[in-house]
C-alpha cells in the first residue's frame, strides 16, 4: 500500500516506550516468579479498589457521569481537527506558543530545541505518560540536558534506572528497603544515616527536590485536559511537585497527546468528578493546577504546548478501536484486572500497562509490533465496569485479536490463558464469564480456537468458568 | 507541509467515514441544595486539614497563633485580617517566601462534597508561588464562597485566571502505599471558616 503525507501513521520504531523486548507471555512468566512483586501489586490494587468503590458509592449519579464522560470523548474524537485548532488559537491569544509533533522524534526534537534556547542544562519534570511514551528523558540526556523527575515515585524509578510499572503508583514494584538503597546510591547529597521509614524517605526526597525546584528555570509537564474553548490546560496531582514545576520556572513546556483536548470549560465538571474517584479513590486529588497561556506576573512567562500525534491518528482510523483514545489514565482498569495483578506493568512492555495498555499499545504501534498484548486478558469484563469513561476494552481486545497475525499470537494467547486460568482465584469470577459469552456472541467472530465455543454458553452460564474451561 | 497540516490531514483521513456522535447526555446532578458547611468541615478534616469556625475579627490573632512566626500575605488581603508584622508580597523572591513560616490568603470557592478549596489568584489570594513554598497555608473562607458540588464550582470560576484546587495538604502514597503528608507543597492546611 502506498502512503502519503496525511495518511494515519503508527508510532515509529526505534524511539519511545511502547514496545517491549519480548512478547507478553515471556515477560509475564518472569514476573510471575517474583513473589514480592505480586504481593505488592495485590496489596496496591486491593487497597485502591476498596477506596475507589467507597467514594464512587457516595455519588448517586456515577453512571450518568460515566455516560456523559463517554459521550464528551466521542464528540471530541469526531471533531478533533476543529477542537485542536480552537485550542491552538486560544493558547496563542494568551501568549502561549503551540507546536505540532507528528511523532516521538519530532516531539523530542522540538522540546530539546526549546530547552536549548533557554540555555538551561537541567529541566524539572511533572509525571507524564506522554513524555514517557516518547522517551523524552533519553532524548534530553543525549542532548546533554539533565531531566529530573519530581514525582516521588518517578524519582524512585529514575534513580533506580528502572521503568514505571503502574500508571498511578509507578514504583509499586519497589519496597521500602529497595527505595532506601536506591536513594543511598543515586540521590545527590543524601544523609548516609537514612532509614527506610516512609516519612524519612519522603523527607529526603523533599530536601533534594526543593533545591532543584528553586534552581531550575525550565519545567516539562503533560496535561490531563486541554480545553479548546478557553485554551486552559489542567494537571491533576497529589504531591505538589506539579504545582512547583508549573509555577516556579521561567519556561514551561507541556507535551499533550492530541486526544486530551475537551471542548468546553464546563466539561471539567464531569471529568473532575470521574477522575479522582476512579483513580486514587479520593473525592478529589490534593492538587489541580489550571493555567491559560501566560499570566503576567504569575508563573512561567514563556509557555509552549506541544501537541503529539505519535500513532493516535492511526488509532482513530479504526472505528472498532478508536474509543481507546477516550482514556483519561485513571488506572482503574489496572486495579481490577486479574492478569495485571499477577504480572505487573513491566510485562506489557509499554508505558501503558494493564487492560488499556493491551488495547492502546498495539494500536499505537501497529498490531504486528505488539501482537501478543490483545491476548493478555481473561476477557472477564471487569475493566469495562471500572472504566469511568465506559471504554469497552473487552470488545476492543476481541477485535484486535482478530487483526493480530494469527498463528504465533494464538500460541501466545493460549500460553497466556493457560497460566491465567491456572490460578484458582480467577475461577471465583465465574460470574464474569457471562460477559465473555455475551461479547463472543455479539461479535460471533474474532475469537481464536476454543474461544469460539463461548458462543454456546447461555447468558448466565449454568456451569462455572472452570468447568467450562476444563471441558472445552 | 507543516507538521500541523500532516497531523490534521491524518486525523481528517482517519475520521472520513465516522458518523456524527449523538448529543452529550447531561442528566447527572446539576441542581444542588445549599452547601452544607458541616459536610465541608467533615471532608476537610478527613483530608487532614484543620478547620476552625471563627468570627472575622479573630482572623489575625488565630493566624498568628497557628503560624508561630513570619506570615506572608498577598497585597489584597483585608487589612483587618493581617497579623502584626506580616510580610506583604510585593514581588518577594522565592527564597524569602520559602523562609516564611506560613502564608495567609483568602479563597475563591470551596466545594463541600469534596473538601476542596480553589484559589484564583485574585488580589486577596495573590500569586501562586506564595501558597506553595511556606510549610503552612492558612485559608480564610467566607460562608458564601462554599458551594455543594464540583459543577457549581466550575460554573463560578473564571478559566482565564490561574487556578489552584487544593484538597488537603500535599500527600504521596508512593512508598508501599503508605500515605505521607507533605513531600512537596505545604505540609499543613488550616482553614478558617468565618461565621456568616
Ligand atoms: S481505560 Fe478507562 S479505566 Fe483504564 S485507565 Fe483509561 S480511563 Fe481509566
Amino acid at each position: 500500500m502506498s502512503t502519503f503525507l496525511g495518511m494515519p501513521a503508527t508510532a515509529p520504531r526505534g524511539v519511545g516506550h511502547l514496545r517491549g523486548d519480548e512478547p507478553f507471555p515471556a515477560a509475564a512468566h518472569t514476573a510471575l516468579a517474583n513473589d514480592q512483586l505480586r504481593r505488592n501489586l495485590r496489596h496496591a490494587t486491593t487497597t485502591i479498589r476498596g477506596k475507589s468503590g467507597r467514594v464512587i458509592a457516595e455519588l448517586p449519579d456515577w453512571q450518568e457521569l460515566r455516560s456523559a464522560g463517554s459521550a464528551i470523548k466521542a464528540d471530541v474524537m469526531s471533531r478533533l481537527p476543529e477542537l485542536l485548532e480552537e485550542l491552538e488559537a486560544r493558547v496563542t491569544e494568551r501568549g502561549g506558543v503551540v507546536h505540532w509533533a507528528a511523532d516521538a522524534n519530532q516531539a523530542n526534537a522540538i522540546v530539546t530545541e526549546l530547552v536549548r534556547r533557554t540555555g538551561s542544562e537541567r529541566v524539572i519534570k511533572v509525571k507524564s505518560m506522554a513524555t514517557q511514551e516518547i522517551a523524552l528523558n533519553e532524548a534530553l540526556e543525549a542532548a546533554g540536558i539533565q531531566p529530573v523527575e519530581t514525582d516521588l515515585a518517578e524519582l524512585i524509578v529514575q534513580l533506580g534506572n528502572d521503568q514505571p510499572s503502574h500508571i498511578l503508583v509507578p514504583a509499586i514494584h519497589r519496597n521500602r528497603s529497595e527505595i532506601r538503597e536506591i536513594f543511598l546510591t543515586a540521590m545527590p547529597g543524601v544523609d548516609p544515616g537514612l532509614t527506610d521509614d516512609p516519612p524519612v524517605l519522603a523527607a529526603a526526597a523533599r530536601k533534594y527536590l526543593r533545591e532543584t525546584f528553586l534552581s531550575t528555570k525550565v519545567a516539562i509537564s503533560g496535561a490531563n485536559f486541554g480545553i479548546a474553548e478557553t485554551g486552559t490546560l489542567a494537571v491533576v496531582e497529589s504531591e505538589g511537585n506539579g504545582r512547583m514545576c508549573l509555577t516556579l520556572p521561567d519556561t514551561l513546556i507541556t507535551v499533550m497527546g492530541i486526544e486530551k483536548v475537551v471542548p468546553a470549560w464546563r466539561d471539567l465538571e464531569v471529568f473532575l468528578q470521574l477522575l479522582p474517584r476512579a483513580s486514587t479513590g479520593e473525592r478529589m486529588n490534593p492538587y489541580t493546577t489550571m493555567w491559560t497561556g501566560v499570566t503576567p506576573g504569575d508563573g512561567p512567562q514563556d509557555f509552549h504546548l506541544v501537541l503529539l500525534d505519535n500513532g493516535r491518528s492511526a488509532v482513530l482510523a479504526d472505528p472498532a478501536g478508536r474509543s481507546a483514545l477516550h482514556c483519561i489514565r485513571c488506572s482503574a482498569c489496572l486495579n481490577v484486572c486479574p492478569v495485571y495483578e499477577r504480572t505487573g506493568g513491566h510485562a506489557y512492555g509499554s508505558v501503558y500497562p494493564g487492560p488499556i495498555g493491551a488495547v492502546l499499545s498495539p494500536q499505537l504501534t501497529g498490531i504486528e509490533d505488539n501482537a501478543s498484548l490483545p491476548f493478555a486478558s481473561s476477557l472477564c469484563g471487569a475493566c469495562f465496569d471500572a472504566c469511568p469513561v465506559r471504554i469497552d476494552i473487552p470488545s476492543i481486545l476481541v477485535h484486535l485479536r482478530n487483526r493480530a497475525p494469527h498463528p504465533k499470537s494464538e500460541r501466545a494467547a493460549m500460553r497466556a490463558a493457560a497460566y491465567t486460568m491456572d490460578r484458582p482465584k480467577l475461577y471465583a469470577r465465574a460470574q464474569r464469564a457471562a460477559k465473555l459469552a455475551r461479547i463472543a456472541g455479539r461479535r460471533g467472530r474474532g475469537l481464536p480456537l476454543g474461544w469460539n465455543r463461548a458462543r454456546d454458553l447461555p447468558e448466565i452460564p449454568a456451569q462455572t468458568f472452570r468447568d467450562w474451561w476444563a471441558s472445552r | 507541509m507543516s507538521s500541523k497540516d500532516v497531523i490534521l490531514g491524518r486525523v481528517r483521513a482517519a475520521l472520513r467515514d465516522a458518523p456524527a456522535p449523538g448529543p452529550v447526555p447531561r442528566d447527572y446532578r446539576r441542581e444542588f441544595p445549599a452547601a452544607d458547611l458541616d459536610v465541608l468541615v467533615d471532608r476537610l478534616v478527613d483530608y487532614k486539614a484543620s478547620v476552625r469556625r471563627i468570627g472575622s475579627e479573630q482572623v489575625a490573632a488565630v493566624a498568628r497563633e497557628i503560624a508561630g512566626g513570619t506570615v506572608v500575605v498577598p497585597e489584597g488581603l483585608p487589612v483587618a485580617w493581617r497579623p502584626e508584622g506580616v510580610l506583604v508580597d510585593d514581588g518577594l523572591t522565592p527564597d524569602r517566601i520559602a523562609a516564611a513560616d506560613a502564608v495567609l490568603t483568602a479563597a475563591a470557592v470551596a466545594v463541600a462534597e469534596t473538601g476542596t478549596i480553589v484559589l484564583d489568584a485574585s488580589p486577596d489570594q495573590g500569586r501562586r508561588i506564595i501558597t506553595l513554598l511556606p510549610d503552612v497555608h492558612i485559608v480564610v473562607l467566607r460562608p458564601g464562597q462554599v458551594v455543594a458540588s464540583v459543577p457549581e464550582a466550575v460554573a463560578r470560576l473564571d478559566p482565564s485566571r490561574p487556578l489552584t484546587w487544593i484538597s488537603g495538604p500535599s500527600a504521596t502514597s508512593d512508598i508501599e502505599l503508605n500515605r505521607v503528608e507533605g513531600v512537596h507543597g505545604p505540609r499543613h492546611l488550616h482553614v478558617l471558616l468565618l461565621d456568616s
